[in-house]
């Protein structure tokens, strides 16, 4: 195996990529209701950026970018805003993931169900970019030095 | 050499199957395709006219394909995540024993 070695290039380009690839991936989550896009791309978008700087950095730097700790709780987050704001709405007296039923004053039902789609779309990008992250996070574990 | 050119005959005869199948697809964007009716061929109206129509109107918003899979579709996309989410968790159990067994094996690279 080759040795590994810091290259600066890598980090500098990086470093200048990963936050447009984020904002990128923010942008496409949240203007998904105007354009192709939404949660899972938006989300997959959002891991690229953060396994860029696992990948050039190493494990330490990048662990500023999004712990490795966080991912497993934030996946859960995900997939527990989509629940919740279904189940929200089945308590309230609505169907289960009926948006109108959600208790969000001064908007009628169509913006209710435009806020929902928004809310769940959110719930999706967090759990797909945790998995992703998640699952390089696993494979890399112990091999990745410094 | 006889098992590669079956192999070869194989490949050509599933390619030539999937294009004996293409050619009976309906044009893009066909009006008359059974898909883009707005009766079932029983009658009866079909899902894809009333996301058309309705969208819009019923979740003010302009990207219809955000509207069937975020809000008429929902519970199909919560089972999409769940799918994603318990492959991330099956790796957590899958990958983090894997170096407790290497040093039980010895533990030499």
């Amino acid at each position: 195996m080759k040795r590994s070695f810091e290259s600066p290039i890598t980090l500098l380009g990086a470093r200048a990529l990963a936050p447009f690839i984020m904002m990128f991936g923010l942008y496409v989550i949240f203007h998904g209701h105007y354009s192709p896009g939404g949660g899972f791309q938006g989300g997959a978008l959002l891991a690229a950026s953060v396994l860029l700087m696992r990948v050039a950095s190493g494990s330490k730097t990048s662990s500023l970018v999004l712990s490795n700790a966080i991912t497993t709780p934030m996946g859960v987050l995900g997939v527990f805003i989509y629940f919740g704001t279904g189940l929200l709405a089945m308590l309230l007296g609505s169907n289960f993931l009926d948006y109108e039923g959600l208790p969000i004053p001064g908007l009628s039902p169509e913006y209710l169900r435009y806020t929902g789609i928004l809310i769940i779309e959110v719930g999706v990008g967090l759990a797909v970019m945790a998995a992703l992250v998640l699952i390089y996070d696993k494979m890399a574990d112990g091999e990745v030095s410094s | 050499m006889l098992q590669k050119g079956f192999k070869w005959l194989v490949l050509a005869g599933f390619a030539a199957l999937m294009a004996w199948g293409m050619w009976g697809l309906p044009d893009r964007g066909d009006l008359d395709a059974p898909m883009n009716e707005k009766t079932t061929i029983t009658g009866g109206p079909t899902p894809a006219a009333h996301y058309i129509e309705k969208a819009y109107k019923e979740a003010k918003t302009p990207n219809i394909v955000t509207v069937v899979l975020g809000d008429y579709r929902s519970i199909d996309t919560l089972g999409e995540v769940v799918v994603v989410f318990t492959a991330g968790l099956i790796l957590i159990v899958l990958l983090t024993n894997r170096r407790k067994v290497h040093d039980i094996d010895g533990g030499e690279q």
